[in-house]
């Protein structure tokens, strides 16, 4: 195709850029050299995305150049920068689930013929997998693959494009620390190999330290620094990415009160459920969560663990099993839910918790609005009761909101995950069901809720944490516990949890079948 | 009709399967074209209303001119019309194609009665039919066998959509559209145009449906000639699950359903009549439940329908 003999070296001058006068951009400068690895390193809203997405034509920079190979070149449209051969793989995949893996390869051609053989097709791209870092299946489904797989088939197709610059958004924030760690070891070879430049986003440290040989550091819109790896140090990029204060204050250990051993307050027996495609989610889950104890559940998305919360919530029918709270059977009911003390953050809870349109009083409310003193008899609501105890939540959680009658879906993500954690920590807690609770959010907003999780811990609840994110699930959880296709397939405790046997334990078994 | 009293019972079941054949012909032009609207992320429910201007543009066009075909195209162009019409408003942002697919489903009909009505009466020139009967001496296997094109045209179709869809340009990039809108938009295609296309696609078919009808079978032009073929086709996709080759299977399986209540009337019973005739409706809601789950979505459903979301 547009083959260069080198990959192309990009240039960025005094890049800006705003969105409805906030500035995301504040004149960046920065060089991506042929042939390296290049790590772009900041917090969420540091301006990473922006930057790659101006550099690939999806937004058009207020000022400033880019120069690709010394040439200056205008990006008004992805295709402009595809032309030069320059791809990017996003975070959240642009591959189509419904169609196989074959067909997700056609899609991104300039030309297809009018008529496809599929034949002499799946035999070209077996022969492209050949000479290819990973390899996958052209004849299978694109749903039926595991989250590793779908990264890889991102990146074979750009290469398969022909695409010599390649930028990879937050890459390894679905895969398993083994997967990232040879995912970023293959960008690493083939740009060593001067067949590609790659541009990874990241906040992780220690995937720059230990991959990267360049790295831009982005910090609110600016560069903070670049600088080539070797000359650097991991505190001193956190320092960088963060500001020296708040470095500190993410390194302190939370504190963790020593709890006595007591019986199991949550007890799953023999779990079994189907997801919404009808194929099997949860396949036989057993644990149990003492009080004043945090498990976590790890595991790679779409391995059960939404559909296992969603039977705790009432959400979802188990087909087999048993749900018991503090020995009783327990169905998810309004009523159990208060009378065991059940709390729950679901995963975005803007979709999954919250009214979006409702005002964050109202949402404050949800789970009481009917009950005294918020309430008469049940069903006369006294709105002028509601104003002081959103107050108090709202001040209580620092939750930011331009007004108590501000709709939920007003506020900025942090926000919203406040309002639905101050609701839900509203009234004791004994049982807390958590997946994914900082998704999203800023390292401050972040630390704060990791810290309210351990207080409601050391308060003695018991404490369920699934999370896709595994720095996570190791810094909270007393016990670890791994999801697999369903099962629970691993457990250890805080002592003993390493994140590599972890990590083994998340892809082991793959990911479920196509339905 | 004489001639069925001769094969007894023989004859209510070669009634059935020669109605089959007549009756699933507009089920399967209309399916087929619902399916191809589908596949690309649009329902487009307003084709009850496509179908019956169909089939009045077709026997006002056939009446004027004395040429059924020339019928037939203006019966495709005005539901190409009614599907452009669709698509524009849907394109619109923050539009919802079922609500529009509603409001055009009953402008359809209004505007097939308004210019329908100096049509009700005449007679047109019927489409011809190819007799594959000739070999029988009796009149109601050759009746039976007098078999419309447009029927042979819907296998075709099917046929061709089947594979079209998985194994052309134009197949895989309808399936973009309605499998995923951001990774069209990220390959550089103009999701609506594609919609657009597919939508009066769809519409052409179904004009052809209704042309079906009213120059036919039945063969007449009047007011309650559909009764409401048009939306169980809509229904019959889902059975199908957006295949076109099911679509065909389905769409027999209907027109046979229809056909219980005439082909039983052929042989003297009479009791129960408007029972028989529910047939194709009671199927419907049978399919539908049987094809619902509390527990799992529907396999196979385009992903950005807005059934599906």
């Amino acid at each position: 195709m547009r083959n260069k003999p080198t990959p192309p070296e990009i240039e960025i001058v005094g890049l800006c850029k705003s969105f409805a006068g906030l500035r995301a951009l504040d004149q960046v400068s920065t060089s991506f050299r042929a042939g390296r690895l290049h790590a772009l390193l900041g917090e969420n809203g540091a301006g990473k995305s922006t930057l790659v997405k101006c550099l690939m034509g999806y937004y058009r920079a207020d000022s400033g150049q880019i120069l690709v190979d010394g040439q200056r070149h205008i990006m008004r449209h992805p295709s402009d920068a595809h032309a030069l051969g320059l791809g990017m793989v996003y975070q959240h995949f642009t591959l189509v689930p419904q169609m196989t893996v074959a067909e997700n390869f056609l899609l991104g051609r300039q030309s297809l013929p009018a008529v496809i053989d599929w034949r002499a097709e799946h035999s070209a791209l077996d022969q492209f997998m050949e000479g290819m870092p990973f390899r996958l299946d052209p004849r299978r489904l694109v749903a039926s693959l595991a989250a590793g797989e779908k990264q890889k088939l991102e990146i074979l197709k750009q290469l398969y494009l022909g695409r010599r610059f390649l930028v990879l958004d937050e890459p390894t924030s679905v895969l398993t620390p083994a997967e990232a760690d040879e995912v970023l070891a293959e960008m690493r070879r083939l740009a060593d190999a001067r067949q590609l430049s790659v541009v990874f986003i990241t906040h992780k440290l220690r995937e720059v330290m230990q991959f990267a040989q360049d790295v831009t550091v982005l910090r609110a819109g600016m560069v903070a620094a670049r600088t080539a790896v070797t000359a650097t140090s991991e505190t001193g990029l956190a320092s960088l990415m963060f500001g020296a204060e708040l470095a500190e204050q993410k390194a302190a250990a939370p504190t963790r009160t020593a709890m006595p051993e007591q019986a199991a307050y949550l007890e799953l027996e023999g779990l079994h459920a189907v997801g919404d495609r009808g194929a099997p989610a949860v396949v036989g889950a057993s644990l149990s969560i003492r009080p004043g104890e945090i498990v976590g559940i790890a595991g790679v998305s779409g391995n059960g663990q939404k559909e296992l919360l969603e039977i705790l919530a009432g959400q979802r029918q188990a087909q087999a099993g048993s749900v018991r709270v503090g020995g009783r059977a327990f169905r998810g009911t309004r009523g159990e839910l208060e009378r065991w003390g059940v709390s729950l953050l679901l995963e975005e809870p803007l979709l999954n918790a919250a009214v979006r349109s409702m005002s964050v009083m109202e949402n404050l409310a949800l789970r009481q609005f009917d009950r005294p003193p918020l309430a008469i008899a049940g069903w006369i609501l006294k709105r002028r009761a509601l104003w002081p105890f959103a107050q108090a939540l709202i001040q209580r959680y620092g939750i930011r909101a331009s007004s108590p009658s501000a709709p939920l879906e007003t506020l900025s993500g942090g926000n919203v995950q406040r309002t639905v954690l101050a609701r839900e920590l509203a009234r004791p807690v004994r049982l807390l069901l958590m997946q994914n609770p900082c998704f999203g959010l800023d390292v401050a907003a972040a630390s704060e809720i990791r810290q309210q999780i351990l207080r409601v811990r050391n308060g003695g609840a018991a404490v369920l944490l699934i999370s896709e994110d595994l720095d996570e699930v190791l810094q909270l959880s007393d016990r670890v516990l791994v999801m697999a296709s369903g099962r629970i397939s691993y457990e250890t405790d805080r002592s003993h949890a390493d994140r590599y046997v972890i990590g083994r334990h998340m892809t082991q078994a793959r990911a479920r079948p196509s339905p | 009709m004489t001639g069925t009293f001769d094969l007894g019972w023989w004859g209510v079941a070669l009634a059935i399967v020669a109605g089959a054949m007549r009756v699933s012909t507009p089920y399967l032009l209309v399916s087929l074209g619902e399916t191809l609207t589908e596949k690309s992320g649009r329902v487009n429910l307003g084709l009850e209303g496509t179908l019956v201007l169909g089939a009045m543009s077709a026997f006002a066009i056939a009446y004027l001119t004395g040429s059924p075909w020339l019928g037939m195209l203006s019966a495709g162009a005005a539901g190409a019309a009614l599907g452009l019409l669709h698509a524009a408003i849907s394109n619109l942002p923050r539009v919802n194609d079922i609500a529009v697919g509603i409001a055009l489903f009953i402008f359809g009909i209004g505007l097939a009665f308004f210019l329908g009505k100096p049509f009700i009466e005449p007679r047109a020139t019927m489409l011809p039919g190819i007799p594959l009967g000739n070999w029988s001496a009796s009149p109601a296997i050759r009746s039976a066998f007098e078999i419309s094109p447009m029927f042979f045209l819907g296998i075709a179709l099917a046929i061709a959509l089947e594979w079209g869809l998985k194994s052309t340009r134009w197949g895989l990039i309808l399936r973009i559209a309605g499998e995923s809108a951001d990774a069209a938009r990220a390959i550089g295609l103009s999701v609506e145009r594609i919609r657009t296309f597919a939508t009066m696609a769809g519409g052409f078919l179904s004009g052809l449906g209704g042309g079906f009808l009213s120059l036919y079978y039945p063969g007449n032009w009047n007011e309650g000639l559909s009764s409401g073929q048009g939306l169980m086709a809509i229904a019959l996709v889902i059975f199908a699950r957006w295949s076109p080759l099911r679509c065909f299977y389905a769409s027999l399986l209907f027109g046979g359903a229809s056909a219980i209540g005439p082909a039983v009337q052929t042989v003297g019973i009479t009791e129960g009549y408007y029972l028989f005739n529910a047939a194709p409706y009671v199927l419907t809601l049978g399919l539908l439940i049987y094809s619902s789950s509390r527990t799992r979505t529907l396999a196979g459903a385009p992903s950005e329908l807005s059934i599906s979301r």
